[in-house]
Parts: C-alpha cells; structure tokens; sequence
C-alpha cells in the first residue's frame, strides 16, 4: 500500500488521547453538528473566539470535504493528555487523493468548489496531517491549541 | 390456520377477552401507567380491547415460533393499531416507558391465564410463557420505534419551518432592502435565499442590497461561494450588494482560506452598511436637534 502523507507533525508528543465526542458525517448538518462541537469543546477549556471560529472553520472544511468527496465518514474529537491540544481526526471511504500536493494548490477543485478548502483547513489549524492514497479513502488528522 | 404451539394462547384470547381487558387496564392501573388524568376510562377500555383484537388476529394468523417477524403481513392490523394509539398517547404527554410499559402490562393477565390452564404440563407453560414474552416485548419495542419516528418527523418540520423562516427579505428603505442570515447557510438554504432575495429585488425595484452576516457563526469557503454567487446575481440584476457583519475573527479567516471576495462591498457592521446604502439611493441621515 502507497501512502503519501503530507503536512507538519501533529500531536506535540504521543501521550495518550481522551475521545470526547465521535460523529459520522452523511449530511451537510453533521458538517454543522461537527464543527459546533468542536467549538463547544474549546470554549469550554477557555479558548480564546479567534481560535475558536479558526479552527471550526478548519473543521467544517474538512468534514464537508468527507462527505462531498469521500462519501462520508467519520469525526472523532480528541484531547490530549495534558489538555493543551484538541485533536481531529476525520476519516472517509471515498477515493482518495491522487495528488495531495495538487489538491492543496489554491484554486484546484475537482467538484466545482473554490479550491480553497483543504489549503485553508491547513492554514488554520496548528497542526495538519493528510494520510491517502487513490482507492483508499482520506484520512485527515488536525490539531489546535487550547 | 392455528399453529399448535399457539392453541392454548389463542383459546384464552377468544374464551376470556373481555376479562383479560379488565385485567389488563387493571396491571395499567397497578404500575402507574393507565395515565387517567389524559384519558377516560372508556377511551383506555377501547384502546385496549383494540389492540387485544388485532393480537388475537395475529396469533391466530402469523408464524409466531422461529421465524416470527413483526413486520409479517399477518401483524398488519395490530402494527397500525399500536401506531395509532402511541401516536394518541404521546400526544397528550405519555412518556415512551410509559407507553412501553402500558404494552408489557398484558403479560400478567395471559401469564396467569396460562398458568391455571397447563398446570400439569410444565414444559408447555415455559414454552406458551417465552412465546407470549417475545410477542410482547417485540410489541413494546415498536412503540418506541414509532415514537422515535414520530419526533423525528416533527423535528424535520421544525427545522423546514425554520428553512422559511430564517430568510426574510426586509424593506429598509425605498430601493434599500436588508437580507439578515442566521446560522449556517447550507446549499439548500443558500439556494432557498438566492430565489427570495432576487424575487424581492424585482419586487420592490431595489438598488442596493445588504446581507448581513453578523448571526452566521462559520464562514468556511462553502459558505463563502455562496455568499459570491448571491452578490453575484444580485449585481446582474443591476443593484449593488453589500456584505455586512463580518467580525474580526471572520476577516482573519476568511484571509486564511484565500477568499477573494473581489468587487464585493463588505462592511464590518450594518450600520455602515445602511449609511452607504442610503447614500447611494440618494438619501443621508442628518442629527435633527442636538441632544
């Protein structure tokens, strides 16, 4: 199997994760339902607005995405171990990303879009890690600061 | 045609009907779950004689051992018998474990029936007990299926009503008209906004036309190309649109996902918005008096 994974590291150390919430995406209302958990998670822990819609927004990208391209998947939230980090992990079972360096290209769309989603998703989120292969599904793990 | 391991359950049904009602509405009384607060007494008796009816029905008519299936054609009856009177109950604020435990309640009656009629045959009893068991219980669960299908449905009605009722288009001025957006504007809702604005807009002869997003919690780039095809559309019919209510964390990232929202007026609030839109139509707000 040929993966190709790009981005920067994600977790800042591989201390044990604590599930908070997992959804399965179908419907452009759990893309809602995910990225208002996520916001309601960091707000919580005392996450400053910014950082907030940030991510939400980054979420939200990414789960749209899931579903649009991905026929749907899953969305597991995750805190680590010293509360510093909240981490997302999004799965799907679509076809995969043939050329992840393309896909991140501003402007490159396959489904009519702005071609602007999963660059941005990077741009707004601390951490991002994309794990494909064509025929494999998507695998997109994400992290923000608390 | 009768099977033999339903001959006893279906002889006490027929001999012993209206008793087993009595009963039955007695169990309801004894665990709290008859509700005569909600119900008369007459009502709770027909509902009950109803649904024992159409179970008689399909014992007599269904395969109840190893392959018994509710959603057999032979517990047709019964199925919308239970579907109505859930459906009743709820209405009027039965909770589901009520309703549920309302159903299993008419285990006592048959159980002692049973009991008294194959008292020297031990192995029948358990076999007749097990089977009436899962008769009942499956019964009790489909109260809550239709329950759950009943919220759901009103829950989808709600959130269609919303649909409507979250797109109003508002005249604030001669030419001037105000499209406020709350929550989160998915493309069927982009699409159901995009009509009623463009409609409003011939209407009323607009000229200028404010979205306002200050209640939209997310812009993601979906979002965002909807909101530029609206301004879009709006500007081929020959008004201006202005896209107001972008807060500071907005801006930044709407900056980050490399939005470009071109020619598009933005202001960070409405009330910038509104003195442009009336500008451009050709009207100022003035202070009348000093105060």
């Amino acid at each position: 199997m040929h993966f190709r994974s790009c981005g920067v590291p994600n977790a800042p150390d591989t201390s044990p994760l604590t599930v908070l919430a997992r959804l399965s995406l179908k419907t452009s209302r759990d893309v809602v339902a995910a990225r208002q958990t996520v916001a309601r998670e960091m707000k919580a822990r005392g996450t400053s607005t910014i950082r907030v819609t940030r991510f939400a927004t980054a979420v939200s990208e990414i789960a749209r995405n899931a579903i649009v391209h991905g026929d749907g998947g899953e969305i597991s939230i995750c805190i680590d171990a010293r509360k510093e980090y909240l981490l997302v992990e999004c799965r799907d079972r679509g076809r995969g990303i043939g050329d992840v360096e393309q896909a991140m290209i501003e402007g490159f769309t396959t489904a009519g879009g702005l071609g602007r989603g999963l660059g941005g998703a990077r741009r707004l989120s601390h951490g991002f890690e994309i794990v494909t292969a064509p025929g494999e599904g998507t695998l997109v793990r994400m992290s923000a600061k608390l | 045609m009768p099977h033999s391991s339903t001959v006893n359950i279906l002889h006490i049904l027929e001999t012993d009907f209206s008793m087993i009602v009595e009963e039955w509405l007695g169990t309801q009384v004894h665990e709290g779950v008859k509700r005569s607060d909600l119900f008369s007494d007459a009502e709770s008796r027909a509902q009950n004689a109803e649904l024992l009816k159409s179970f008689a029905k399909g014992v007599r008519n269904a395969a109840v051992d190893g392959d018994f299936d509710l959603e057999d054609a032979a517990w047709e009856d019964l199925r919308a018998v239970l579907a109505d009177v859930t459906k009743e109950r709820v209405k009027r604020g039965v909770t589901p474990t009520e309703m549920a435990t309302f159903v299993l309640a008419l285990k006592a009656p048959l159980f002692g029936r049973l009991e008294a009629r194959l008292n020297d045959d031990p192995a029948s009893l358990i076999r007749e007990v097990l089977l009436v068991t899962r008769l009942v219980d499956a019964f009790a669960i489909y109260t809550n299926e239709v329950f759950i299908a009943e919220r759901e449905q009103v829950i989808e009605r709600q959130r269609e009503e919303m649909l409507e009722l979250s797109t109003p288009v508002v005249e604030l001025w001669d030419r001037v008209l105000t499209l406020p957006l709350i929550g989160t504007l998915d493309s069927a809702r982009a699409q159901e906004v995009m009509e009623n604005l463009l409609q409003t807009i011939l209407e009323r002869q607009a000229e200028v036309v404010i979205v306002d997003i200050t209640g939209v919690s997310t812009v993601d780039t979906q979002v965002a190309q909807h909101l530029l095809r609206a301004a879009a559309a709006v500007r081929l019919m020959g008004a201006e649109c202005i896209i107001s209510g972008i807060s500071p964390m907005i801006a930044q990232t709407m900056v980050q996902l490399g939005i470009d929202v071109g020619t598009v007026s933005t202001r960070s609030s409405i009330r910038t918005a509104l003195a442009d839109a009336l500008k451009t139509v050709g009207y100022s707000i003035q202070k009348n008096r000093d105060s």
